[in-house]
């Protein structure tokens, strides 16, 4: 099999993956493919810079995640460091982790599964800002450890930690007042307070 | 063995598999014995497990992965 063969045999296996990453990133489709295509061309021009045997899969994405930044100047301006909203610990946890069977609707009993549907899922990891939603997509989504997200974002891995605390904890207030809002679970006005 | 505090405060780094073998298996040690810690950590497993799976069901657009094949040819000089 030639090179040519076995590079796109290896690489295509992950174009849904990375297209459903682009998505995110870009939040917009024809973006989306513009990036998955723009990283599939980077990547056959400089295959013989890729090392066989190491994880072409963080190869790939780590070509993509950079020319996202490049090309949307995400994450890299100076001093413009978005920051988010302080959310509590365990957010979603306290809310939904011990809530009683009766405050949920009988349609989404307590299946967590049923209770976010794929768009708000989607949609609260797109409203995240760039600093925070580039870890917790390469995280949450593609598994990445650490040491992969550092190395493909150029932060340190304790900023990977931290970015990822805080954005997971924002996506889970999100997702939280998305069910709040189709009535799907109740304020808990007096869960906290009562402690009898 | 790790009490509730010191085990819920490592409960994103046990979720992301970054702990070492001696750090899981204390922090195993005390969800086997505490309900309240096993519930959270059950519920951020499946918070992960419900994102990971909703975040990615999009279907490649018609025609794209040919597009994408196409990116494996020698690249014409002009377009």
């Amino acid at each position: 099999m030639s090179a040519k063969e076995q590079f796109s045999t290896d690489a295509m296996q992950y174009a849904p993956q990375l297209f459903s990453t682009a998505l995110r990133m870009t939040r917009n489709r024809l973006d989306a493919e513009d990036l998955v295509q723009e990283t599939y061309i980077k990547g056959w021009r400089s295959f013989h810079t890729f090392q066989e045997g190491t994880n072409l899969r963080a190869w790939l994405f780590r070509i993509m995640t950079n020319t996202y930044i490049n090309k949307y100047n995400a994450q890299k301006r100076k001093g413009t460091e978005v920051e988010l909203d302080d959310v509590e610990e365990l957010f979603l946890y306290k809310r939904l982790g011990s809530i009683d069977q009766s405050q949920l609707s009988s349609s989404a009993e307590d299946q967590m599964l049923d209770l976010f549907t794929d768009d708000e899922v989607k949609n609260a990891l797109e409203s995240l800002p760039d600093d925070f939603r580039m870890p917790v997509l390469l995280s949450d989504v593609d598994g990445f450890s650490y040491k992969e997200i550092a190395e493909m974002l150029e932060i340190p891995i304790g900023t990977v930690m931290s970015r990822l605390h805080r954005g997971r904890k924002a996506m889970q207030k999100m997702l939280y007042e998305y069910a709040r809002d189709r009535g799907l679970i109740v304020e808990p006005t007096t869960i906290e307070e009562t402690g009898e | 063995m790790p009490n509730c505090q010191e085990t819920l405060k490592e409960l994103e780094l046990f979720l992301d598999s970054e702990l070492p073998n001696a750090q899981i298996e204390e922090i195993m040690a005390h969800l086997t014995g505490c309900t309240d810690c096993q519930g959270a950590f059950e519920f951020h497993a499946e918070l992960r497990t419900i994102v990971r799976v909703k975040a990615k069901r999009d279907h490649l657009p018609d025609g794209f992965t040919d597009r994408l094949l196409a990116c494996f040819e020698p690249q014409p000089e002009s377009d």
